[in-house]
């Protein structure tokens, strides 16, 4: 919220708020109307709770202490449409720049609808079932897809288990308006024991001005599985987008699972993601959100640990420039003993961006033995960046270990100048060592053809900012002091 | 035409003048020692000469083979030959020992207008130097310098040296810290790479090192300036008498 609207008092604020929900509720009336006929019952009261939940409810402010420090003004002024089914083509040579080498099945989902022509349907084993949630859900209404299509391996089973079991609508208003408002995504269950040896591409693709899509996916990696899903969002363009997506991941005991946010919208797109994992007993779950591009991004991780002996593993690396604004929400929730959790984030900021690191470990009170740790480590290359920080521990059990630290400094000139004195260019020199600290969080990943998609796009991203801090230092220096031209401004008090 | 020539040196550091005219030349193929108290310039003149960009040059010239090495940044004067050994060589997470050294003389060599090494030219030549300096093939593939020791360190800055063959070689201070079986391997590597087209500034404090690596010369520096040159021998008379002595020796109508 702005200052003014915090001075009128709370009252006027929300009212502002609310004021622009109206085309959120004409969406979620259009698609009332719709789903009357199409979906099951226990799917439209879960909607119609969590669209009960939104309304009531309105965008969180900066007065709330989980959104301190990312102001959501400009999301929630801006008359966001849902897209029309088909209504903007894409054409698969759009998006071959997106593809991911080495990934097996690819599913494409243009402005939050399932993309049949663009998406790749591999050789797909028995054990795993991958498809569009809506066609699932229609086939389990009516025995085939909308469209008379047989879609490969759509059997509906779990979907009514598991949807909107996790994701709490209550906790989180993106949640709730995702709930209400999803149209698509995708549905992936990997058998009893079956090991996926290619990572599935799971690829959202925005097009058009003031779009918004709320992307929904539910991945349930059955007992001792084994899979690896890479969650894209991307844009075709450079109009604003707003994509709130929420994924729930279900791992069954014994499973492993590595799940990849990558973000790399343009930077005038709106993000939210939601990632609610859970952990059943034994099972190991990586998440690693690399977050490159949007202009507002929120990035939440919610995992629970709900299962003795879980392992999870919450990677991320955020990099960040012009005025991007990357929030990072991290709750990670210990609620059985014996489990272990491990947060690294590494975040780098140029220009006027700024992150946030947001890391609450909370361990119920029955999660003895919990093992617990959380290290925040930030990189600032421009003065006029910033990054705000904010460990935060509850914990209800007494036989627990729990660590965290933030670290936040500069590329240190004693490294930067080694390099040059062995004859490095400084511009190859920044590059090599804005990299490896980037690498950290490429080490945590284990070998896959997902870590190397990640790392040549961490690695683009990186020559691009150490390429405009070259740009940057040729240009005159007087001009440099001036903010360039009309900038959007993210920051709390705005 | 000299390696390097050095013409009434001035440079300061945040404002203070730490060199007040210091005059040098050194040929291919000599080596030079520079010794002197703490606090009297060594250091900086080495780091003005890797042209650490905090060091302001405010008077004088300096040529490297006839070229002004004040208007080089960092990475042209090394290209250019100039080797910086470090007082303090700095660790680098995330940056492998072989990775780098070969980005370094991959950068070199274009310079010298050759064809850059793979991965599998660089290894033999690497393993090579190692042996020479008696490093493990482990810290190949470690970070620079990370976690290394302080003499793993040094023979690690002897090692790049011996990689990247320059023209001027600059030694701050590599004696310091060493036991005496690093100095020896250290002495060893830096003998090695002794030849008619390169120069050594071998900066040091103590005598020791000079056992092991024989200069032509021996320079005094006191306070931002040479205030006296000879043979070895100079260096042996200095670890009798010390620095006080050098200073009381110079003319009176030398000093400032």
């Amino acid at each position: 919220m702005s200052t003014a609207a915090k001075e009128t008092g709370n009252e006027n604020a929300m009212a502002t708020v609310t004021g622009k929900l109206n085309t959120y509720l004409e969406a979620y009336g259009e698609l009332a109307a719709e789903r009357q006929e199409r979906d099951p019952l226990w799917l439209r009261q879960l909607r119609e709770d969590a669209w009960q939940r939104f309304h009531a409810k309105g965008f969180p402010t900066t007065h709330d202490e989980d959104w301190r420090f990312t102001n959501l003004a400009a999301l929630a002024k801006t008359p966001f449409q849902r897209a029309a089914k088909g209504g903007v083509t894409v054409a698969a040579a759009q998006i071959a720049g997106f593809s991911v080498p080495g990934a097996g099945c690819r599913l494409v989902f243009v402005n939050g609808h399932f993309a049949p022509d663009l998406s790749e349907v591999c050789d797909l084993p028995d054990t795993l079932e991958i498809c569009s949630l809506e066609r699932a859900i229609a086939k389990a209404m009516e025995g085939s897809a909308p469209d008379g299509s047989e879609s490969v391996g759509c059997a509906p089973d779990g979907i009514e288990q598991h949807l909107g079991r996790y994701a709490d609508v209550r906790r989180d208003v993106f949640t709730a308006l995702n709930t209400a408002l999803w149209e698509d995504g995708a549905y992936l269950r990997v058998h009893r024991g079956a090991v996926i040896d290619q990572p599935i591409h799971l690829l959202y693709v925005s097009a058009g001005a003031e779009i918004m899509t709320h992307p929904r996916t539910l991945i349930v990696a059955e007992p001792t599985s084994h899979v690896a899903v890479i969650e894209d969002y991307v844009s075709i363009g450079g109009e604003a987008a707003f994509s709130n997506s929420v994924t729930e991941l279900v791992a069954g005991q014994d499973a492993v699972v590595s799940h990849f946010l990558v973000e790399r919208e343009n930077l005038a797109a709106f993000n939210i993601s939601t990632l609610r994992l859970e952990l059943a007993r034994g099972a190991n779950v990586s998440s690693h959100s690399i977050l490159l591009g949007g202009g507002l991004v929120r990035n939440n991780v919610h995992p629970v640990l709900a299962g003795e002996g879980a392992e999870c593993l919450i990677n991320g690396l955020f990099v960040g420039a012009g005025s991007q604004h990357l929030d990072n929400y991290m709750l990670v929730e210990h609620a059985q003993p014996q489990c272990s959790s491990r947060q690294f984030y590494n975040g780098i900021l140029d220009d006027r961006a700024r992150g946030v690191f947001h890391g609450r470990i909370v361990v119920h009170k029955d999660a003895q033995k919990t093992d617990a740790k959380q290290t925040n480590r930030n990189l600032l290359l421009s003065d006029n960046a910033r990054l705000d920080t904010k460990p935060q521990l509850e914990i209800y059990a007494d036989d627990v270990k729990c660590t965290h630290g933030a670290t936040i400094g500069q590329i240190e000139e004693e490294q930067l100048f080694y390099l040059r004195s062995r004859g490095i260019e400084e511009t190859s020199a920044r590059n090599l060592l804005l990299y490896a600290f980037a690498a950290e969080c490429l080490d945590r990943m284990a070998d896959s053809p997902a870590r190397e998609f990640v790392a040549s796009l961490i690695g683009e991203r990186l020559t691009e900012l150490a390429r405009n801090h070259q740009a940057a230092a040729l240009a005159a220096p007087e001009e440099l002091a001036q903010p360039a031209e009309e900038t959007q401004n993210w920051e709390g008090l705005g | 035409m000299a390696l390097l020539e050095i013409q009434d040196l001035h440079a300061s550091v945040d404002g203070h003048e730490i060199l007040k005219g210091v005059n040098l030349t050194i040929n291919a193929g000599e080596v030079h020692s520079i010794m002197g108290p703490n606090g009297s310039g060594k250091s900086t003149l080495a780091a003005v000469l890797a042209r650490r960009e905090t060091y302001e040059v405010t008077g004088g010239r300096v040529l490297l083979d006839g070229k002004d090495l004040v208007e080089m940044k960092p990475e042209e004067a090394a290209r250019e030959g100039v080797f910086l050994a470090f007082q303090y060589p700095v660790e680098i997470p995330g940056i492998g020992n072989a990775y780098f050294l070969r980005s370094a003389l991959n950068a070199i060599r274009k310079q010298r207008g050759q064809d850059e090494l793979d991965a599998m030219d660089f290894l033999p030549l690497y393993k090579e130097r190692m042996k020479l300096l008696e490093m493990d093939d482990k810290l190949m593939n470690r970070s620079v310098n990370e976690g290394f020791s302080g003499g793993e360190k040094k023979r690690n800055e002897i090692l790049q040296l011996a990689v990247l063959e320059p023209k001027l070689a600059i030694l701050d201070e590599t004696d310091s810290g060493l036991d005496i079986d690093a100095l020896r391997i250290v002495a060893r590597g830096v003998n090695a790479m002794r030849g008619p087209d390169r120069a050594f500034l071998v900066i040091t404090h103590y005598q020791r090192l000079l056992d092991y690596i024989t200069p032509d010369f021996v320079h005094v520096l006191v306070d931002g300036k040479i205030v006296r040159s000879g043979g070895p021998e100079l260096a042996l008379e200095l670890e009798d008498t010390g620095y006080g002595s050098a200073e009381a020796s110079v003319p009176a109508a030398l000093r400032a």
